[in-house]
């Protein structure tokens, strides 16, 4: 099953630098260009979006190798192709991506009125990087679309940002930076010893076990950040606050899978040795996320810093199924990210729908919002219940499965990964109660208007994936399945080879 | 019919929480009390075709999850034990419906309260018809969802947001354990299909996990979830608080959905538990203990509807007994009874409080009955059910229960018999201390609100007059089907006793004193409450001043708001507070803003030495060169 030799992915990845450039060759008054630069971005990311359909129509779930597979020769005497594909790890990633990146444009129609021709050429940039980087198949690729990212991000927190963005843009570029290094030292290494940067030739290639710890902390090292994992987690919470709705539907939806995502493609296929002995720490690492990051949540009084605390301990349970090695655990994390993506970057938008109408993200300004705007009231409890991992809605499949296959590891762990279940409720309701139930504690929020026909259009297609992932999961499960059969087959066999080679 | 009874609610919610806006508020109470009277009927026939025809039947509807060896599908599982309860749910439920078209006439947005309440009734019929555990916990969640909607429908009132969170969080702890429970029913017997465990549950008696018996553990564990749906002592707290939704959602909440969810699960999981013997003593010094405290408590309220809740908890507490003995069959007989006499004494209940301008202190009720007869008559009915007086419903349950603590001949039985005859005591007791405070005696309330006393309407009379009379009949007329002689034939294997322990069989060679001691202790409990409250009506002040610290003990509920304020609430805001400010903001972001610090202040500093003043720059020259010979000459 292949797109037969036509360049799906490359196409799919470039389509949003082709929009970048028409918008730049834009030219009139000021609010011309605006409205195109609007119009142009959200079409061109509609038809990108349009595009990734064939992923899910064409996509062959029986089969768990890459499909959709293009090669060009690059730097061959360094062993670096242009090489795209995508398994079932990565392809609904980057549906994900082409759908949020119109959700967000949409998003800031009205929201961002100064540079906007700007803003959504930083958009559409970030939708290539981001596309690139879940279809590269060669490291050297990925990694260029992995440090890309930063670049239209920390643009869009540093310009379009609150009070603080220069703070929380360098904050947030210099902590992935310092781990982005410590990667391209792994690659380095990998690239020496195996004289190739192929993705799926270094799976097979079977990095030397002395060389495996060393290699494996390097790559934690820009992961952990992304994901990220307690105690690198304080730039999170600054980015979101800083960041416009749409910069934070990006940042929880997408990059903070990069993370997760990177753990599932390098660590565990190339590195099992070291991944199964560093497990137990990224369990501990991660218990303590979810403990720790959903207790700060609950002291918090800004909207968008308590929804980034819960993304923290919310990926705190990604990890553990990630590490768990089990066909559960890593459906599960799989899942886990996906259904966080549309669920978070959907909770930003409700805390944006406020922020528009209001200016503030302090919870304590609002109350008795239900009674002003029944049906944001009706969104925003959607998403919280999914948030807090109600059965029937998406946040459930992913904490069930992972708390499964938590059991299989340890039983105090899967007990660890429960007790966000508890928090996560205590902190959701309660910011839920604060905002839309109680009396209306000020006459100007009277006057606030409920969901416009654009609010809606950016919500309903959130909302429909939000039942249909919680009613139906097998319908995305199956896109992964086979893959992480494979890759957990693999990781065992290295992991028996290993174990052979160490008996003397 | 099978489908048609558990989803005719899930339109009706549709219907009145999406279209109520556009078609009117009237048209969207009908919508979702037809639907539910569809349900009902759909219901009824499940009951007849399933239970009484003998005809079990699955429907599967999609798959839901398909993960490594995790299969599960959406299904409806009809057999004997989901029968009952969609039987009863959907009666209930819709007499319950028909009542609030009266109750909530006055409310500003009914269609709001009725797809709240449909929602409610269809997430309880997702639990009982569940074919596996992961349905079960969906309509075990969305229960929990629904009741936390509907006991915040006042949502103005802080003290009605405060208990539904409390609700919610209070039955995520114990979901909390269920769902480690499914984790290890999934790793013991890699399917989580009740098919396949219960065809499985004998073979893996002897199975171990981390040195227990691996379904001890699932049986505690999943005990500790029933605990958090149906307010077993420890995680009781929200029950008495949920009281702050309308009426109508406490009847539903206590007779028919949600509370009896724990019972269910433990019948339902009957193949499994009764290889678990450890655990089902838990659940019974659990069960019997609950049943003692709530009835000690229930004595000294005075909210007319906190009393009836403590009720509640009391007769949860008797179902529990029975699930641990063994005797699922009196279990499920006596939720089936109680969810007729309860909703009977909620909808009472509810009548009076609409008779009294919304009053719901009984020391400022009294004299009523002759204002509202009808209701005062129901209420009587109610009553006598709950204490068991003979020919009532709840006569033929209870004396099974308290049969059944005696036939278990152990300790624990021994424990239980004695916690259940002292709550049967002081649930007569404090059934007739509701009923003559509030209807009889001279009326305590202002004369302004005694004019406004009215006989509600008939639309919440019929659904009253109905439960009435199945707050009488039902308990003989199932009797012969749930316990007696076609016991056998009705649950057609739905439930499952263990052979060797004979329960069944011991139930009926029960000496002939537990029957005459029960009715004895009612016959007290309604004659101290005549003598307290009739007779001498001062003598419960004497009392309370002479035992004040006893008296504030049941009052404040034996502190256990308090305990968990102290003990959880409390410390664990502080330290909320303590990792942000002290963990996050000091030490974690402290180091690299630190660092960022030293940077730039060293750049500062090396930014200095560059001052272009060429007399510095060849002093610092000739330190160096001298430095530099130094070391050289030094070195050689």
């Amino acid at each position: 099953m292949n797109a037969a030799g036509f360049p799906l992915l490359s196409l799919l990845t470039f389509l949003p630098l082709a929009g970048a450039a028409i918008i730049l060759t834009v030219r009139g008054t000021a609010e011309v260009v605006a409205s195109n630069a609007r119009w142009t971005a959200l079409w061109t990311s509609l038809l990108v979006f349009a595009l990734s359909l064939v992923l899910w129509f064409e996509f062959d779930t029986a089969h768990a190798g890459f499909q959709f597979e293009e090669r060009l020769n690059w730097l061959p005497e360094f062993g670096v192709t242009y090489h795209m594909g995508v398994d079932g790890i990565s392809v609904l990633f980057v549906l994900l991506s082409a759908l949020l990146t119109p959700l967000c444009i949409l998003a800031s129609w009205e929201s961002v009125q100064t540079r906007v021709r700007e803003y959504m050429v930083a958009f559409l940039v970030l939708e290539t990087m981001m596309i690139g980087m879940f279809c590269a198949l060669d490291m050297l690729i990925f990694y260029i679309f992995f440090e890309g990212v930063l670049i239209p991000m920390f643009l869009i927190i540093g310009i379009w940002g609150g009070p603080r963005r220069v703070y929380a843009a360098y904050k947030f570029f210099l902590y992935t930076f310092a781990g982005s290094v410590l990667m391209l030292l792994a690659i380095l290494a990998l690239w020496y010893g195996a004289g190739t940067t192929s993705i799926p030739a270094l799976m097979e290639w079977g990095v030397p076990k002395g060389w495996q710890h060393l290699v494996f902390l390097a790559f934690f090292a820009s992961f952990a950040v992304k994901v990220p994992m307690w105690p690198l987690h304080t730039w999170l919470p600054d980015a979101h606050v800083e960041a416009p709705t749409a910069g934070s539907v990006i940042l929880a939806g997408v990059l903070l899978k990069m993370g997760g995502y990177g753990f599932l493609r390098f660590s565990l296929p190339m590195l099992p040795q070291a991944s199964a002995d560093f497990a137990p720490l990224v369990f501990a690492l991660s218990v303590v996320a979810i403990v720790y990051t959903s207790l700060v949540a609950l002291a918090q009084t800004d909207m968008k810093k308590l929804i980034a605390y819960s993304s923290v301990a919310h990926m705190g349970i990604v990890t553990i199924g990630v590490f768990s090695f089990n066909q559960q655990g890593l459906e599960g994390a799989l899942f886990q990210m996906l259904s966080h993506g549309i669920v978070s970057g959907a909770l930003f938008l409700c805390v944006g729908v406020l922020y528009d109408r209001e200016h503030s993200r302090e919870i304590a300004r609002y109350g008795g919002i239900a009674k002003v705007l029944p049906a944001y009231a009706l969104v925003f409890m959607l998403f919280t219940m999914a948030s807090v991992a109600l059965p029937g809605t998406a946040g459930f499949p992913g904490e069930f499965l992972v708390i499964l296959g938590a059991w299989q590891v340890s039983p105090w762990l899967a007990l660890g990964a429960g007790v966000g279940m508890i928090l996560g409720a205590a902190y959701m309701l309660l910011l839920y109660r604060r905002i839309a139930f109680g009396p209306i504690t000020r006459e100007g929020l009277r006057r606030l208007a409920d969901l416009s026909p654009r609010e809606h259009a950016v919500f309903a297609p959130l909302v429909a994936l939000t039942l249909w992932m919680g009613i139906a999961p097998s319908s995305f499960t199956r896109f992964f399945e086979a893959s992480v059969a494979q890759l957990l087959a693999q990781h065992q066999a290295a992991f028996a080879l290993t174990r052979l080679a160490g008996v003397p | 019919m099978f489908v048609g009874a558990v989803f005719f609610p899930l339109l009706g919610a549709c219907i009145s929480g999406f279209l109520g806006r556009w078609i009117g508020d009237r048209a969207a109470q009908w919508s979702a009390v037809v639907c539910m009277a569809l349900a009902a009927a759909c219901g009824l026939a499940a009951f007849w075709e399933v239970a009484l025809q003998g005809r079990p039947e699955s429907v599967v509807l999609f798959r839901f999850l398909d993960v490594g060896d995790l299969e599960v599908a959406w299904a409806l599982r009809y057999d004997t034990l989901s029968a009952v309860m969609v039987g009863m749910v959907t009666v209930i439920s819709a007499l319950i419906h028909l009542y609030s078209v009266g109750y909530m006439a006055h409310d500003e947005t009914p269609g709001r309260f009725f797809a709240y309440l449909s929602l409610f009734t269809f997430m309880m019929l997702m639990l009982v018809t569940a074919d596996n555990l992961v349905q079960l916990f969906f309509g075990w969640e969305g229960v929990g969802l629904a009741s936390y909607l509907l006991i915040g429908y006042w949502y103005e009132r802080e003290s009605a947001n405060a208990a539904a969170m409390k609700a919610f969080i209070v039955n995520r702890v114990g979901d909390l354990f269920f769902m480690l429970g499914m984790a290890l029913t999934f790793y013991t017997f890699g399917s989580l299909e009740f098919a396949q465990i219960f065809a499985a549950a004998a073979s893996h008696a002897q199975t171990s996990f981390m040195g227990v018996p691996a379904l001890e553990l699932i049986g505690l564990l999943l005990f500790l979830g029933a605990c958090g749906k149906s307010a077993q002592l420890g995680l009781h707290t929200w029950l008495p608080d949920a009281m702050e939704g309308p009426t109508p959602v406490s009847a539903l909440i206590h007779a028919a959905t949600m509370v009896t969810a724990g019972v269910f699960l433990m019948a339902r999981m009957s193949p499994l538990m009764e290889h678990a013997p450890v655990a089902l003593s838990v659940v019974v010094v659990v069960g019997a203990s609950t049943a003692f405290f709530a009835a000690t408590v229930g004595c000294v309220q005075n909210d007319i509807k906190r009393i009836i809740a403590y009720s509640t908890c009391s007769q949860l507490g008797y179902m529990f007994v029975a699930a641990g003995l063994g005797l699922y069959q009196a279990a499920i007989f006596h939720l089936f009874t109680h969810a007729f006499f309860k909703a009977l004494l909620f909808l009472g209940a509810g009548s009076v409080i609409h008779a009294m301008s919304d009053e719901q202190d009984i020391r400022r009720m009294g004299g009523l009955w002759r204002k509202i007869p009808l209701t005062y008559a129901v209420m009587w009915v109610g009553s006598l059910a709950l204490a068991g007086v003979p020919i009532f419903a709840g006569y033929y349950s209870k004396d099974a229960i308290l049969e059944g603590a005696i036939a278990a001949h152990s300790t624990v039985g021994l424990f239980a018999f004695v916690c259940l005859a002292t709550a049967a005591f002081l649930t007569a007791f404090y059934s007739w201390r509701l009923l003559f405070l509030t209807f009889h005696g001279a009326p305590r309330a202002a004369p302004e609100v005694m004019a406004h006393v009215h006989e509600s309407p008939a639309v919440m009379l019929l659904p009253l007059v109905v439960l009435a009379a199945g707050a009488t009949v039902t308990g003989f007329l199932f009797m012969p089907y749930f316990l007696g002689d076609l016991q056998q034939g009705f649950w057609n294997g739905a439930l499952f006793n263990l052979p060797e322990k004979g329960m069944m069989e011991a139930l009926h060679h029960a000496p002939a004193w537990v029957p005459t001691l029960a009715k004895a202790l009612a016959a007290g409990g309604i004659a101290l409450a005549f003598v307290m409250y009739v007779a001498l009506p001062s003598l419960p002040a004497r009392l309370a001043a002479a035992v004040p610290g006893l008296y504030r003990f049941l009052l404040h509920k034996w502190y256990f708001d308090e305990l968990y304020d102290r003990l959880f609430v409390r410390p664990l805001r502080r330290l909320a507070v303590l990792f942000w400010q002290v963990g996050d903001v000091r030490l974690i972001d402290g180091l690299p803003n630190g660092a960022a610090a030293i940077a730039a202040g060293m750049g500062r500093g090396a930014a200095r030495l560059q001052s272009g003043r060429v007399a510095s720059y060849a002093f610092a020259m000739i330190v160096g060169l001298t430095l530099f010979l130094t070391l050289l000459l030094l070195g050689r």
